[in-house]
């Protein structure tokens, strides 16, 4: 019996209770959420349930969602059974006036540089990451280029003109 | 009847049709003598012997490519030694975007050539940041270093980078040998933070 979208829900909900919420399938990939404060017993539970193995930490992103007020930041974790060949998506979500959220990269070594990818591109503080600093942009880069906040153009241009490029 | 393309007894070219030869610069001849400035003489010598190095990072390297290859052949213009070192260049081809993370190694490669360097912007991600107006890429070479020709394109034919290439000629032949000497060009690489 292969492992089913509804029997991990039904682990997760036994364990965890109503801390784990939003369950919603699409293309058949399971999607849920739960407070930025467990994140890592669930996905230690995860991991560990033999019956889950979860054990394959494929992406971590950071995504920004200005008007959800009191959680501005998403992190989203895709995790990948690699037995039963399942993914799933799992995302806690944090205010913007304080992104703490806890370090995966003790459990998943592949953490480490997402982590330092989402710090450095949404200024998401990983609790507990031994290295948390830029790693793909400028290190005298002063802001979080993709928080909807800010302009993606460069602002340090002075040479073109903002009507022709429909910002005027 | 063989046909003329199995020809085993083939034209032989003559070999002169084949050189090319610069322009002699103004001056004055005579039997036996040739009398000119020395400026003219070096930026002739200089004009037919750049030796480009390659800073291709994206697109218009791979026209670049082109470029040095056999249909195009930029050896015709004297360049026939592409160099990968700074230190033995005289003109950095940019050619391609730049990301900001980038601009510091750019520099360092500008400052790495001995003097006289000249440089030329392949491209409208190396002139200007072309349609990447983004936070990471530098919105244009001269930012960091100076620039002597642009080459506009997305990303330029070859032509085009021949074009820009022979400019850059003009610029070295009719060069003062002492320009680089002048309180202006001192006043011009300070603006850009080089001593």
């Amino acid at each position: 019996m292969a492992l089913q979208n509804e029997y991990i829900q039904a682990q997760l909900v036994e364990k965890f209770g109503d801390q784990v919420t939003g369950f919603s399938t699409s293309t058949g990939m399971l999607a849920f959420e739960s407070p930025k404060a467990i994140n890592l017993k669930v996905l230690q539970f995860l991991f560990d349930e033999p019956s889950l193995g979860f054990t394959f930490l494929t992406d971590l992103c950071g995504v920004n969602y200005p008007d959800q007020v009191g959680a501005e930041l998403v992190v989203v974790y895709h995790l990948h059974n690699l037995k039963e060949n399942i993914r799933i998506r799992y995302s806690v979500s944090t205010s913007v006036n304080e992104p703490d959220v806890y370090t995966a990269s003790k459990l998943f070594e592949s953490a480490n540089w997402m982590e330092r990818e989402t710090y450095d591109f949404f200024g998401i503080n990983f609790v507990g990451h031994a290295n948390l600093k830029r790693i793909l942009n400028v290190d005298e880069m002063d802001y979080f280029p993709l928080r909807k906040e800010f302009p993606l153009e460069d602002q340090t241009r002075i040479d073109k003109d903002d009507e022709m490029f429909g910002r005027g | 009847m063989r046909p003329v393309r199995f020809n085993i007894h083939p034209k032989e070219a003559e070999i002169a049709d084949a050189i090319s030869m610069g322009a002699a610069p103004e001056g004055f001849g005579g039997e036996g003598f040739f009398a000119t400035q020395l400026s003219s003489v070096v930026g002739l010598a200089r004009k037919n012997s750049l030796w480009p190095l390659p800073f291709a990072t994206s697109c218009c390297g791979i026209e670049f490519m082109a470029t040095m290859a056999s249909h195009y052949d930029l050896s015709r213009f004297g360049s026939e030694r592409v160099g990968f070192s700074p230190r033995q260049c005289d003109l950095l081809m940019v050619m391609g975007t730049i990301a900001k993370k980038m601009a510091p190694v750019l520099r360092q490669v500008y400052i790495q050539m001995a003097e006289p360097r000249w440089v030329i912007a392949v491209g409208a991600c190396a002139s200007s940041g072309g349609i990447f107006d983004s936070y990471s890429v530098l919105q244009g070479i001269d930012q960091v270093i100076p620039v002597d020709v642009y080459v506009p394109g997305c990303p330029p034919r070859p032509e085009a980078i021949i074009d820009g290439f022979m400019k850059i000629q003009d610029l070295v032949g009719q060069e003062s040998i002492r320009r680089r000497n002048s309180e202006k060009y001192k006043a011009l690489l300070n603006s850009y933070g080089i001593q």
